[in-house]
């Protein structure tokens, strides 16, 4: 049959098929609304992408400048006489000089340095030169000392921040029109910062204090740092991750692997998936009235996030284990049960290694969502102004108080001093570049592991 | 079918490996497997023939109780072993299928290297002692299934990157390795070229001397060409049993007859 119809194809001159060459109209209006459609695609993507930069550049833009901080670096006498006035370099004796003193020192340490570089201080009291000065500068000293008296008597070449308002004013946040509308900075201080920049006495330095200080209070904004919030939010993941992986790995097993079909199941199903779109705010809700209220857990505490965030995240890690699960392919578990491997040994040695990849990606985006959770940190008091460190976490740092970065990004947004606004942005960079990572490691771990397949 | 060379063949030996009276197999509401008897012998190959859907894959896995993984799966009847009820309460099923070794459609290597592969059955069922005997059994078993010559320098390397023809080797050497008495395949051909077909059924020949094979397919010719029994199933039941030589030349029911003769199916 086939070789005739080659032979002879059928052929009908007397009636002429349409011209190929010619687009009919309905092939024009499918052309026509595939290219529309093109089209849409193009524009909707093009918007996204333009409010995900207009987005990343006022991050950045606000931001970036918190990276740096306006430093002092002079020359400064440790006065043994006015910081050891008993002479015996015994630390309990040497606490007893408190900040105030090395503000002094400070203060004087600083005009006579400005005297010695011949920079004039024209128009400028000598308190508005003290008031260059960060609070928390003369604390840090006072540490330094404590720590080495041996400094004592010794000139040292030390750096210092400087207050929140020169600081803005080298960032170009204040100027000179705005000093004279504000009573902490006078417009002839600032020309003396001009000339503190010019002599190299002040400038602006990488400010790792951002990233280690605890926070600190209104009045010294400059001295702020995202360093709590850094060790509570790693606190809450180490935790989260701990507790989550073994709970929602063996609860996906069991559902999709182990459980018979029947209503009940169904009805966790249907359960789970709910769970996961429950607001996380009713986590706050629900962690406060059981961890808190209930159990007596310390508030502010990473455990307690971290038991919030766990429940907050499960569903999800269940949801992305168990598509994982179900994508290890039937034929692999055929083979293995056909060579009578147990249901045990058919999921730990097949199905589990197979889907592993998705199990680790899925439990990575969940981690990074919980880092970035806010709603229930808030109820559980974790927006809260901490300014010491954790203990280490085999020391009951766990327990401890600290807050997490994305509250800390929260409380610094509300705050009226305008320091605390660029501080605000910073910190998102800093969960930025966090949540990038953890993506970026997710990627990874997925190409790593499906190579093996 | 008179391009088939058909050789009479003897049916060596008579012991009977497996009885099944009265199968009843359920699909939910659908009754799949029709009251099926059938006799499987010991250093035979059985062949099960006839168009899909008619519940010889089905009857296949009642064998080695793959069935029991499909939740609305339900059988009855009875199926023995050697004597033995492999349906009974006291019969654990993966104990059962290290004794009847299956082949699937698909090659289905695991993405293990290619000695894991053989060696993960002895392992688990604990057939060797020390890492010499499992060698002994990997190669063996890659010998028996005809690939050792191809795979030996490259051991380590993964399963799945084998060809098409190499794997089912590898997934019928994987099945022997546990030393089952029973082997059955599943259309073991059907994703292979002619060139793999032919090196398996070569493959199946010489293992009917150490099991019993029992092999589902749709090539008649197969069937015709590996098996010393051939069973006919159509629409669920057990149409036709008998001598393979017997079943492609002087079949006793019409409807086998049509169906070799494609008409059909």
């Amino acid at each position: 049959m086939t070789d005739a119809a080659a032979a002879n194809p059928p052929q009908n001159p007397a009636k002429p098929s349409s011209s190929l060459l010619k687009q009919t109209d309905r092939m024009k209006q499918r052309n026509a609304a595939e290219a529309r459609f093109k089209y849409y695609g193009i524009v909707a993507i093009c918007v996204s992408l333009s409010v995900l930069f207009i987005m990343l550049w006022t991050i950045f833009s606000d931001g970036l400048s918190a990276f740096r901080q306006a430093t002092f670096s002079f020359t400064v006498t440790l006065d043994a006489e006015r910081l050891d006035p008993d002479g015996n370099r015994q630390r309990d004796e040497m606490m007893r000089v408190t900040t105030i003193g090395y503000t002094g020192l400070l203060n004087d340490n600083l005009i006579a340095y400005l005297g010695e570089r011949g920079i004039s201080t024209e128009g400028v009291t000598d308190k508005e030169i003290a008031a260059f000065i960060s609070r928390d500068t003369p604390a840090r000293l006072r540490h330094m000392v404590i720590a080495d008296p041996s400094l004592l008597g010794q000139t040292i070449r030390f750096e210092g921040y400087a207050t929140g308002r020169i600081d803005g004013y080298l960032k170009g946040r204040v100027t000179r029109e705005i000093a004279l509308l504000d009573v902490n900075i006078s417009v002839a201080q600032l020309d003396l910062a001009d000339r503190m920049v010019d002599d190299g006495l002040l400038s602006l330095k990488f400010n790792w204090g951002f990233l280690t200080n605890p926070d600190a209070s209104d009045q010294r904004p400059e001295a702020s740092g995202l360093g709590v919030a850094m060790i509570g939010s790693a606190y809450m993941m180490l935790l989260v991750a701990i507790m989550v992986l073994p709970l929602g790995v063996s609860a996906s097993i069991y559902l999709e692997e182990f459980a018979p079909k029947n209503r009940w199941t169904d009805l966790i199903e249907v359960n789970i998936s709910n769970l996961a779109a429950v607001p996380s705010i009713v986590y706050g809700i629900l962690g406060l009235a059981i961890f808190i209220n209930f159990a007596q857990f310390p508030q502010s505490s990473p455990l307690v996030g971290a038991l919030v965030l766990t429940l907050m995240t499960l569903p999800t890690i269940i949801i992305a284990t168990r598509a994982a699960i179900r994508a290890v392919p039937p034929s692999i578990r055929d083979a293995a049960m056909g060579v009578g491997a147990s249901k045990m040994q058919v999921v730990f040695h097949h199905v589990l290694p197979l889907a592993a990849p998705g199990i680790l990606t899925g439990t990575i985006l969940g981690l990074a969502s919980a880092l970035g959770e806010t709603a229930p940190l808030l109820l559980i008091g974790m927006v809260a102004f901490v300014a010491n460190y954790p203990a280490g976490p085999f020391d009951g740092g766990i327990l401890d108080p600290a807050t997490a970065l994305p509250v800390q990004v929260y409380s610094w947004a509300s705050r009226a001093d305008p320091a605390f606004i660029e501080r605000s942005a910073g910190a998102i960079i800093v969960l930025l570049a966090f949540l990038l990572i953890m993506n970026i490691l997710a990627i990874v771990l997925r190409r790593r592991f499906e190579r093996r397949w | 079918m008179d391009d088939q060379l058909m050789t009479e063949r003897l049916v060596d030996a008579q012991d009977i490996k497996i009885t099944a009276r009265g199968v009843q197999v359920y699909y939910g509401e659908k009754h799949a497997l029709k009251d099926v008897d059938v006799d499987i012998l010991t250093n035979t190959v059985t062949a099960f023939i006839g168009p899909s859907g008619c519940g010889k894959s089905t009857f296949l896995r009642c064998l080695n109780r793959m069935n029991d993984t499909v939740a609305i799966a339900r059988v009855e009847g009875d199926i023995r072993i050697d004597g033995e009820d492999i349906y009974d309460s006291r019969v654990d099923p993966v104990q059962l299928r290290a004794k009847v070794g299956m082949v699937f459609q698909k090659p289905n290597p695991f993405p293990k290297s290619i000695y894991d592969n053989v060696a993960y059955g002895p392992k688990i069922h604990g057939l060797a002692r020390t890492k010499a005997d499992l060698d002994g059994i990997v190669e063996e078993s890659l010998r028996k299934a005809a690939l050792w010559n191809e795979v030996k320098d490259r051991l380590k390397e993964s399963g799945t990157g084998l060809s098409g023809g190499q794997q089912q080797r590898l997934c019928i050497a994987r099945a022997i390795a546990t030393g089952p008495e029973v082997l059955l395949m599943d259309e073991p051909c059907s994703a292979l070229d002619p060139i793999a077909t032919a090196q398996v059924e070569e493959l199946i020949d010489e293992l009917r001397e150490k099991f019993s094979v029992v092999i589902v397919t749709h090539s008649m010719q197969q069937a015709a060409r590996v098996s010393q029994k051939t069973a006919f199933f159509h629409l669920g039941n057990l149409v036709e049993y008998g001598n393979t030589s017997k079943i492609f030349t002087n079949p006793d029911d019409p409807r086998t007859e049509s169906y070799i003769t494609g008409r059909i199916g």
